[in-house]
């Protein structure tokens, strides 16, 4: 073979790559966690300081946890999709409340509508980062064995909702 | 000076109302804020992108430099505290991959390209003097024939 | 009507671009001469309307006409008018027009500095200019028209981002450009020898000159950006290894290496193969860095607002333009001659082993840029490349080559005896250890990468002063000054630049090896001291700028009491995009910076307040400039005056 020839192939194999990155979303980091246990916390809930929440209660169902605060732009975006998703009953939805007042953040559900059967709060952001939360919002499924299925980075649309959500939580819930 | 004269004037005056002392520094375990750094040097900030967390002033990159320090004063080693960042957002939070198969070329590949580069430089050197010296009179085209040769025999 | 006729200058330089990349190579193909004439005319005229596109949109720019879209997106009527002069490439639009500017201009000066060159090489390289510039007008056109109207317009402007509201963003951008560009005058002098087939010692030395001033261009231009990150972005680093710096600094080592690789090629006719390769390569690079930086598939903290259409526009072009000529040389290169002969330890070898280390150093710098989108694209995981890993596969690489560039100028041409080398270099070596330890110890406590580093910084000037002082002694009967004053300007230019490396090195060592912060909570009337500098909080003003808010600290610095400095550290709002940002203040000196940043508010009265003594950090740009300026000696050489002056003086 001319050896002349081999700085042309490299570069064709390099134009192949960035044309592929050029698909690629190199802002969305997947997490680690998909397919391990769900990490666990003990957080007070919003609306009742007294009263705590675990992920454990939920051992044996299908749920999703959202990650949101009244303070992020897009959770407003995705709120009436949750409400949506509650009203017909597809999956118990339980609510993070990151880094918010909590005050604000009652205020916000009373207003909007409250998707979730429980909010926990998350005050200091610390069950955020134990469940690899970098951006509010992010749904997590979760399934009955209590491992994190998928993740959802931003927010949810209905696209989302019909073609993977939908289909994941009916899977696991048959399984 | 005028200027000057003014300006102590107005330290005198200011100076019993205002507060004089030491500074206070915003940590007060200066060893362990050290450490804290080194390891946040390492550590990606996920929301500003390219940045350390180290660097950044973003919420999330202090809550997580908090959690690094929280981690290190319970006795965690460093490499403990990368481990657990790499646990919950993958390997992208490290600004210094892994050395693991995936990027075995990452790691190594300049190096192997760099002694891969001198050993193909002394081999043409060497067959250069060898081609020059075996034909000191060579035409111009001759020349082409012979580095043709030198190309076709090589790789 | 002024953006129109910027608009429509803009498809005329298309239409004289297509003109220019055609008609002339084909002249130089079937010897027409009159088509090969047409070069330099066209390429003027391709200048003048470009160079009208871009007043166009400077006009619109100080004038406030925000019914252009990309005006009204990157102005605002309260930026002060030199700012909004540089705002004309603070967005993707206007600096893709300023890329498009440089090139023409480029073109330009080709068309008056070529009067010793064969008609048909003139037609040439303007041809590939022109083909260049005909790929960036249509983007420019088709994809980024910084033209478009704004209907109906908007009442004022978005603003320019305020990071880049600096003096030296004023000239960074432009020289830059002109380095990036320039690199196409080596690229299409090495594409028109491979057209004609005839690679030789003549052509290596016509694109020499060409080839250093575009890369004194990209030194300083690179300089002002690590300058500017250095004290507008307020945390004091002066380089991150980001995707856009990267890209700005893999042509700049490629560059390098083809200076050295033109001199081997200049003097023995030898290694041609490379050297066209290299000048291929280097201008890709720069061509690859637009792509990064503008199509968004890495992710960087100072890209371009990004757009896949562009990214698939600019990755077509690249498939032409750089396929294209690595096609050209695959079919061309295995014809070419050998040249002359040299040995295995030779000057020849030492400026290629010298290539290896460069190139092989691009190539980290390259793997290290883009291996997080491989392994993407492979969906292999998603990594981060960051600082620890060039610190450790890119350093390494670079110090070997720093201490090559001690031992490659005492080899003799053609034949050199590595005994006697060792001999005359090991007494310089010695000493550059000793003198290391005693540096290092000057400064306090020692470490052996700090040793390592010194070490490497000081034998870089010290045996560019042995090169000189070896010169003077090796010519009996001839005085010093006679000796020195008859040493060629090209050799004064290759010293100066090298020891401009070991300032640079030395810079970096001990800034890295000796820098110290301090983070305090701060009262006014507060002090609070670092290594032997005190620092008293005299209050925060609030004081009012033209687009901005500011507050100001007032901080006065002590050493034994004695008053040195009053420094102004701030926090300013930008009024229009409400954005906060940081103003560094920095007393500034030779052998340190004190380096001051206004951290946030604490309480009514209590501030937070980041202290940074940095040693030496100042020589790091320093070493830049003396390397920028030992390219320009370099080029101000006899030889190349006489290459590029027209005949008809002599």
């Amino acid at each position: 073979m001319n050896r002349f020839v081999l700085p042309l192939i490299i570069f064709f194999v390099l134009i192949i790559f960035l044309g592929v990155g050029l698909k690629l979303k190199p802002r969305e980091v997947p997490s680690p966690l998909v397919g391990k246990m769900a990490p666990t916390f003990h957080l007070a809930q919003l609306h009742d300081a007294s009263k705590t929440i675990t992920p454990e209660e939920l051992r044996g169902k299908v749920w999703l946890l959202n990650v949101w605060a009244s303070w992020c732009v897009t959770c407003r975006q995705e709120h009436p999709l949750l409400v949506e998703m509650s009203r017909r009953n597809i999956v118990p939805i339980v609510g993070l409340n990151y880094k918010d007042k909590r005050e604000d953040g009652v205020d916000w559900l009373q207003k909007l509508g409250n998707p979730y059967v429980l909010s926990a709060y998350d005050h200091e952001g610390t069950a955020g980062i134990d469940w690899g939360v970098y951006g509010v919002p992010e749904t997590f499924v979760i399934d009955k064995a209590g491992i994190i299925r998928h993740k959802v980075i931003g927010a949810i649309t209905p696209d989302v909702i019909q073609d993977k959500l939908i289909p994941l939580i009916k899977e696991l819930n048959g399984a | 000076m005028l200027n000057k004269l003014l300006f102590t004037l107005l330290l005198v005056f200011t100076l019993p109302l205002a507060h004089a002392g030491e500074a206070v520094p915003t940590t007060d375990d200066p060893v362990l804020e050290k450490r804290v750094m080194a390891v946040a040097d390492k550590l990606r900030c996920l929301v500003c992108q390219n940045q350390t967390i180290a660097d950044s002033h973003a919420e999330l990159a202090i809550d997580l430099k908090n959690q690094v320090r929280e981690k290190l004063r319970q006795g965690q080693s460093e490499q403990q505290v990368l481990d657990y960042m790499v646990a919950r957002y993958g390997d992208f939070v490290l600004f210094q991959p892994q050395v693991k198969s995936t990027t075995w070329l990452l790691w190594f590949g300049p190096f192997v390209f760099l002694g891969l580069g001198f050993v193909v430089l002394i081999a043409m050197l060497r067959k250069r003097r060898q081609l020059i010296q075996q034909a000191p009179g060579l035409s111009s085209e001759e020349h082409a024939r012979a580095a043709s040769l030198l190309a076709g025999t090589d790789k | 009507m002024i953006p129109e006729i910027g608009h429509f200058s803009l498809i005329l330089a298309l239409v004289m671009a297509l003109a220019l990349g055609v008609l002339p190579i084909t002249g130089s193909l079937n010897g027409n001469a009159q088509l090969m004439a047409l070069a330099r005319p066209v390429a003027r005229g391709l200048f003048l309307f470009v160079a009208t596109a871009f007043g166009c949109l400077a006009y619109s720019f100080i004038v406030n006409d925000f019914s252009v879209l990309y005006v009204a997106s990157h102005s605002n009527s309260l930026l002060p008018v030199h700012y909004r002069f540089a705002a004309v490439w603070g967005g993707h639009e206007g600096s893709l027009l300023l890329w498009v500017l440089m090139l023409t201009l480029w073109m330009f000066a080709v068309t008056i500095f070529s009067k010793r060159l064969p008609e048909e090489i003139v037609a040439r390289v303007l041809g590939v200019m022109g083909l260049i510039s005909v790929g960036f007008l249509a983007f420019t056109l088709f994809t980024s028209n910084p033209f478009e109207r704004l209907l109906p317009a908007a009442v004022d402007g978005r603003d320019l981002n305020p990071l880049l509201q600096d003096p030296a963003m004023v000239i960074h951008p432009p020289m830059l450009y002109m380095g990036y560009v320039g690199l196409s005058v080596a690229f299409a002098f090495a594409i028109a020898a491979l057209i004609g087939g005839r690679l030789d010692a003549a052509w290596a030395r016509w694109s020499r000159p060409w080839t250093t001033i575009a890369w004194v261009f990209l030194t300083v231009g690179i300089m002002l950006g690590s300058w500017w990150a250095y004290y507008e972005l307020g945390w004091g680093g002066w380089w991150f290894w980001d995707p856009v710096e990267n890209a700005s600094f893999m042509p700049w080592l490629v560059a390098t290496a083809l200076i050295h690789s033109l001199a081997v090629t200049e003097k023995r006719g030898a290694f041609k193969n490379w050297t066209v390769l290299l000048a291929i390569i280097a201008f890709s690079l720069s061509l690859l860095g637009t792509f990064l930086v503008r199509s968004g598939v890495l992710t960087s903290v100072h890209s371009f607002a990004t757009d896949p259409a562009r990214g698939v526009f600019i990755l077509g072009f690249l498939g032409i333009v750089i396929g294209g000529s690595l096609a050209l040389f695959a079919w061309r290169a295995p014809k070419v001659g050998l040249g002359s002969g040299f040995d295995v330890i030779s000057r020849e070898s030492m400026l290629l082993v010298n290539n290896v280390l460069l190139v092989a150093a691009a190539g980290a710098v390259f793997i290290g840029t883009l291996y997080p989108l491989f392994l993407d694209a492979l969906d292999m995981g998603k990594i981060s490349v960051g600082p620890p890993y060039f610190d450790a596969v890119f350093a390494p690489i670079m110090a070997l080559a720093v201490f090559m560039m001690g031992v490659g100028p005492r080899a003799r041409w053609k034949q050199a005896s590595l005994a006697e080398m060792t001999k005359r270099l090991l007494p310089w070596l010695v000493a550059s250890v000793v003198l290391a330890v005693g540096v290092t110890f000057l400064f306090g406590h020692w470490t052996a990468p700090v040793v390592g580093g010194v070490t490497l910084g000081l034998w870089a000037l010290l045996s560019s002063l042995a090169y000189l002082v070896a010169r003077v002694r090796d010519s009996a009967g001839v005085g010093v000054w006679t000796k020195l004053r008859t040493t060629p300007r090209a050799t004064y230019g290759m010293l100066l630049a090298h020891a401009g490396i070991g300032i640079f090195v030395l810079g970096v060592t001990l800034v890295k090896g000796f820098e110290s912060t301090s983070e305090v909570r701060m009262r006014m009337g507060d002090t609070t001291t670092l290594d032997g500098y005190a620092f008293r909080f005299l209050g925060v003003q609030q004081i009012q700028g033209p687009n901005y808010n500011s507050s100001s600290a007032t901080l006065e610095i002590t050493r034994d009491g004695a008053k040195i400095a009053t420094l102004h550290p701030a926090k300013r709002i930008y009024t229009a995009q409400n954005m906060p940002m940081t103003e560094s203040d920095i007393y500034s000196g030779v052998f340190r910076d004190l380096y001051i940043a206004l951290g946030d508010r604490v309480s009514i009265d209590e501030w937070i307040v980041r202290i940074q003594h940095k040693p030496m950090v100042n020589w790091i740009w320093g070493g830049c400039v003396f390397i920028a300026l030992g390219g320009l000696l370099a080029v101000s050489d006899r030889r190349y005056r006489l290459a590029i002056t027209p005949p008809a003086q002599h």
